[in-house]
């Protein structure tokens, strides 16, 4: 499997690193991209055809975790079909609702069929689904950046932000990377996760609010992490899609009225437009209630599903504790499972606290300071979430990948990208290898893949802080290059 | 006074009625003790020891006073209320191939190695579990072992029909590990009234039982509270040893004549020691001989061979022991076994009374034998294996193999095999909780041809097991036809990873599965034996008699689990925790860095300082350890703000740093 992923990683890093060094040669239209698509659906299918045992990639400790593997969810499907409780057992952690709809695909047909090839073929479709969200939310994304660059005369600089098809091109990434693919041949239910995720942000962008409502709800049930989502999502609804700091609009928008009263109604409608733009409560109480909506229906036909196992309660107590607690101490990918594996038992619950209040403190800077790029701020959280989550798998990072794609147009000068890329692929590589030492053949230490589990860590916090500061980079350069634009005394009246 | 001393004949009738009462409840609370030792002598040269001790108490579980029967356990049945339990301590494999798995005797007293515990209780559902609690602290207590560590709820289960048919308060533990040795022994001891002082206890030498192949210490409590109204409980504390010791072959090596012969043996040779007598307060005390009935078969067809020996095969003593094997001593009776069927080839049982030692010597029975015999005991109906599949420690599979030891023909003619189809097989297995069985595997292939999951078992019971509070139970009952060959039952498991306490002293030594448990309900092997005598105090008769399922256990099994580094905590902690300070402070400081910028671009433009604001401000920026150029712009606007805010912080912090002594004292 290795070997198919090395091009496939350089191929899409390729994409990153070129439209990172800002040599973004304009791809032609959309027909490359449906090409991408079609090529990228073959390969799956080609994987999952051609081999049927799946390369043996559902037990990878990197694809199914705990949480999203799905031979625990047929062990839980299995368990409810014999009349008792899916939790029981300690295999099944996810949601019962999941459990229902993909369950009845794991069981073994007889009729000669692999399996879970249905199961496969969901899973490919879910990933083609994720694609176009991001494709959607990323054209969504560039409309509006486009409108402001328009609003502020930007495009009269040597600037041309809006270049690259970013939504394309973080479809693309998406499709193949090849995290996204090994999560996807590897029968990972984390890409139903990043599905509720997606949808939960493209809703935001697109101000649906029900289907963002619907998005979150749903992934905040099925994995929990995505329930810091709400703050991004939030700012996504009541301020809409990413825009250069609000500041610049309104420092733009003074001396404009002051001198030049006299301009076209049509521009002076669309400033008025911006301006309005200020943070519209309406719409967050609505989004509060389609979420208890959609909140009250999940628990319902939940409360539905596990009325003779112990309820909602023991559902929580399952899903929920499962995930914060960190009970299963199975290596992934992520640091905290070594962590409580060899912590002592005193300062558990300590750290505990302490790593998941890292995960959920960090939204308030990063909303005091990102509050005008929500869909920017969604992916640091999914980053952020995805990195220090009590078990990750490598689609939490596809998901985020692509995400990051998004912002190919403004992150432009992003440092460190080679090194990154290196960086990936050496971890990709070499923890597999340190697994296979210390598991399979005895030979390794459990310290060896703990490494590679810190050196990724390590590049997933250089990757998130270099792109916030390169997107602050932006801003700021937004605001220099506007302060060239207009005269001096703008820039005191910005002091 | 005088009017004391006079008795009065009424007065004395009533005193005779009143020792005549005493006297019979007295007779009513009969203590009961008896000791049987049974030898037997094994198809592949070894010899079989099965002491057993009965304990029989007729007194009321409440009251405190005992001639014989142990005080302890008797204390055991007051206050956890066990109306029948089971524990054995044994080392070594009982072998069903060689010693026998169709009889009474290996159903009952093959046990699993290790520490087996099970118990019923008579108290109610929601209080078993505390009962089961005490009752393995106490037995731990007890016979020095850690039967302790049972109290765990991921040391026990609850069998509903797997192992015995029980109603809800059956709990059935079992530690693998635990190793068996005299300070176990000793304590099971002290429950005989002569210990090993007299009696046939008196052979208990504790280098030669140990020695031995197979050693299973039992110890078996029953209340019958089938008396009327709770008075009439029998409390029966069956004790038992099962050794299986080697002779040693010194004589027959060195004869090249008789290479294929059976070792002679005697008591002296196997334990080192004679029974000098019988314990004195044994009602009972006998020492048999038994010879299984392939064995019979065999000898008889060697005699008809020679018939020379026709003759003497009438007379009672020796029956043809003249021309094969020669005992050291006279029995006191042939007990034969007697059957429906008209087979004349059933075991014998010799039977030495220890009563009449007293004047004869020490006793020391003995066998030589004269010719080659060779015999086959009586096997499992199936021979039972269970294995481990997969490598790595990841994750692997249990198989459990079930395979017919008789051939087509053999196997319909094999006894009691053709009532008995289809076969009826109950599996019970019991997996710890860090062994993650993934249930929805559970495949039967029978010769081969996987069989399909819906109509394979006939019942199945799964109770999974939860991380760090139960273990998994599997109860399931087979229903193979007769016909087959082999079966193999599997089911996949994901080895899990435990906290670095959880770990044993040695734990790349690995983590034991319990056996499982084969019970062949349909299969009642029992003996029934021509006693003249019916003698009701011989335990070892009523047990042959006694229609107990076939039972087998399994191998345990060794799984090695991935360890953690066990030196590592502290590198682990610091390592991690530095990887999450870096991830906050670096973001965090990417996320504030605009007032650095803002004062920067004030900097470049703004005016020239005087060198004592110079100063101030270098000074204040050492201070806060800050870069100077950042802290200029401010310090050079109000170097004493910046001052009182330093001097606000140390007195918010102070305060705080009092409020908390304040508070926490």
């Amino acid at each position: 499997m290795k070997e198919e992923n090395g091009p496939s990683i350089s191929e899409r890093e390729r994409d990153a690193g070129t439209s990172g060094a800002g040599v973004g040669a304009g791809a032609g239209g959309g027909g490359w991209f449906w090409r991408w698509t079609m090529s990228a659906v073959a390969f799956r299918l080609i994987l999952i055809y051609s081999f049927p045992q799946n390369l043996d990639l559902s037990s990878r400790p990197e694809v199914s975790t705990p949480v999203t593997s799905l031979r625990r969810l047929s062990e839980g499907y299995w368990l409810k079909q014999k009349s008792m409780s899916p939790y029981s057992g300690s295999m099944y952690h996810g949601s019962p609702l999941l459990m229902l709809l993909l369950g009845p695909l794991t069981v073994k047909s007889t009729q000669g069929q692999p399996d879970h090839m249905l199961c496969s073929l969901l899973f490919v479709a879910t990933d083609v689904i994720n694609a176009m969200l991001i494709r959607a939310t990323g054209q969504s994304l560039q409309m509006a950046f486009g409108r402001h660059v328009k609003a502020l005369d930007l495009a009269k600089l040597s600037y041309h932000p809006g270049a690259l098809p970013s939504g394309d091109i973080a479809a693309a990434v998406y499709l193949w990377n090849p995290f996204s693919i090994i999560a996807c041949v590897g029968l990972s239910t984390s890409s139903i996760e990043n599905l509720a995720v997606l949808l939960s942000i493209y809703g935001a962008c697109t101000g649906v609010i029900p289907v963002a409502a619907f998005g979150w709800v749903m992934a905040t049930h099925m994995s929990l992490y995505p329930a810091i989502l709400i703050v991004p999502v939030i700012l996504l609804l009541g301020n809409g899609p990413d825009s250069p700091p609000k500041k610049l609009l309104l420092q733009r928008k003074h001396p404009d009225s002051d001198s030049r009263d006299s301009c076209s109604g049509k521009q002076e409608t669309l400033r008025d437009n911006l301006e309005s733009q200020n943070f519209s409560w309406s719409r967050g109480v609505c989004f509060f209630l389609w979420a208890s909506f959609w909140g009250f229906y999940v628990m319902f036909l939940s409360g539905l599903i596990m009325r003779e196992h112990g309820g909602l309660l023991e559902m929580f107590k399952r899903t929920y504790g499962f995930i914060l607690t960190v009970k299963d101490l199975t290596p992934n990918i992520g640091v905290l499972w070594y962590f409580f594996a060899e912590v002592f038992e005193f300062f558990r619950s300590f750290f505990l606290i302490v790593f998941h209040a890292n995960i959920l403190l960090m939204t308030i800077p990063l909303s005091i300071r990102l509050k005008h790029r929500p869909c920017f701020m969604a992916f640091v959280c999914v980053a952020i979430s995805s990195m220090f989550k009590s078990y990750p798998s490598v689609g939490d990072s596809a998901l985020y990948l692509s995400l990051l794609a998004l912002f190919v147009n403004e992150l432009t000068d992003f440092k460190f990208a080679f090194f990154l890329f290196c960086g990936y692929v050496g971890v990709s590589l070499l923890s597999p290898v340190m697994h296979n030492l210390w598991i399979w053949r005895g030979t390794g230490n459990a310290n060896f893949y703990y490494a590679t589990a810190m050196a990724y860590a390590c590049f997933q916090i250089i990757l998130v802080v270099e792109s916030v500061g390169a997107m602050l980079n932006h801003d700021r350069l937004l605001v220099k290059l506007s302060a060239m634009t207009t005269k001096p005394t703008g820039e005191k009246s910005s002091t | 006074m005088a009017g004391n001393h006079r008795l009065n004949p009424i007065s004395l009738s009533l005193i005779v009625i009143f020792l005549l009462l005493t006297t019979a409840t007295a007779d009513e609370h009969e203590e009961v003790f008896t000791e049987e030792l049974l030898l037997k002598p094994l198809p592949d040269r070894k010899v079989l020891s099965h002491f057993l001790f009965l304990s029989t108490s007729t007194a009321p579980a409440e009251s405190n006073h005992r001639h014989l029967f142990p005080k302890s356990i008797s204390q055991l049945v007051q206050k956890f209320h066990v109306i029948d339990m089971e524990l054995s301590f044994t080392q070594g494999r009982w072998n069903y191939e060689n010693w026998g798995g169709y009889e009474p005797l290996s159903s009952r007293n093959a046990k699993p190695p290790g520490v087996e515990l099970w118990a019923i209780f008579d108290v109610p559902q929601e209080d078993v579990d505390s009962s089961w609690r005490g009752l393995t602290h106490s037995l731990s207590g007890l016979f020095c072992a850690s039967i302790n560590y049972l109290e765990h709820s991921t040391a026990y289960s609850t069998p509903e029909w797997g192992f015995q048919p029980s109603s809800g308060s059956l709990r059935y533990g079992t530690l693998p590990r635990e190793a068996v040795c005299t300070e176990n022994l000793t304590p099971w001891l002290k429950l005989l009234p002569c210990r090993d002082k007299a009696g046939i206890s008196v052979l208990m030498d504790r280098p030669s039982i140990y020695r031995g192949f197979y050693h299973s210490q039992r110890l078996r409590l029953r209340v019958d509270k089938s008396g009327s109204s709770g008075t009439g409980s029998v409390i029966r504390l069956e004790q038992t040893l099962t050794v299986v010791l080697q002779p040693s072959y010194q004589r027959a090596s060195f004869d090249p004549r008789i290479a294929g012969l059976q070792p002679s043996w005697s008591m002296s040779s196997l334990f080192g020691r004679k029974i000098s007598g019988a314990c004195v307060l044994a009602r009972t005390s006998n020492v048999y001989l038994h010879l299984e009935k392939n064995l019979i078969a065999t000898l008889k067809g060697m005699q008809q061979e020679n018939f020379q020996a026709e003759v003497e095969s009438s007379t009672l003593q020796n029956s043809f022991g003249s021309s094969v094997f020669e005992l050291s001593d006279h029995p006191d009776e042939i007990i034969k076994e007697v059957n429906d069927s008209q087979d004349d080839d059933l075991s014998h049982m010799y039977k030495f009374s220890l009563g009449r030692l007293t004047v004869s010597g020490p006793f020391d029975l003995g066998i030589r034998w004269k010719k080659p015999v060779l015999w086959s005991c009586p096997k499992l109906p199936l021979r039972v294996s269970r294995f481990l599949m997969g490598s790595g420690n990841e994750r692997g599979a249990i198989a459990i193999t079930l395979t017919s030891p008789y051939k087509n023909e053999e196997f319909t003619l094999a006894s009691g095999v053709l009532e008995a189809c289809p076969l009826t097989i109950n599996v019970f297995q019991v997996v710890p909780w860090y062994i993650k069985v993934y249930y929805h595997s559970l495949r039967l292939a029978v010769d081969g041809e996987l069989q399909p999951t819906e109509d394979a078992f006939d019942k199945l019971r799964v109770l999974p097991s939860e991380d760090k509070v139960s273990p998994g139970v599997l109860e399931l009952v087979l229903k193979l036809p007769c016909g087959f060959k082999s079966a193999a039952l599997t089911v996949e498991f994901d080895k899990g990873f435990l906290h670095i306490d959880e770990y044993p002293p040695d734990a790349n030594q690995g983590f034991d599965i319990p056996s499982a448990v084969i019970t062949f309900p349909k299969f009642h092997p029992s003996m029934q034996f021509d006693i003249q005598r019916p003698d009701s105090n011989s335990s070892l008769f009523t047990g042959f008699e006694e229609r107990v399922p076939v039972r087998a256990y399994t191998e345990v099994l060794l799984v090695p689990l991935t360890t953690p580094d066990f030196s590592m905590p502290y590198n682990v902690i610091t390592i991690t925790c530095t990887v999450f300070a870096l991830y906050f402070g670096s973001l965090l400081n990417v996320l504030r860095r605009r007032a650095g910028e803002e004062e920067r671009l004030l900097q470049s433009k703004g005016k020239k300082l005087s060198p004592l604001a110079q100063l101030v401000s270098k000074l204040t920026a050492k201070i806060r350890g800050r870069p100077l150029a950042s802290s200029q712009s401010r310090a050079s606007s109000s170097p004493f703000f910046i001052n009182k805010k330093l001097v606000l912080k140390v007195v918010v912090v102070a305060g705080i740093a009092v409020a908390w002594q304040l508070f926490s004292n």
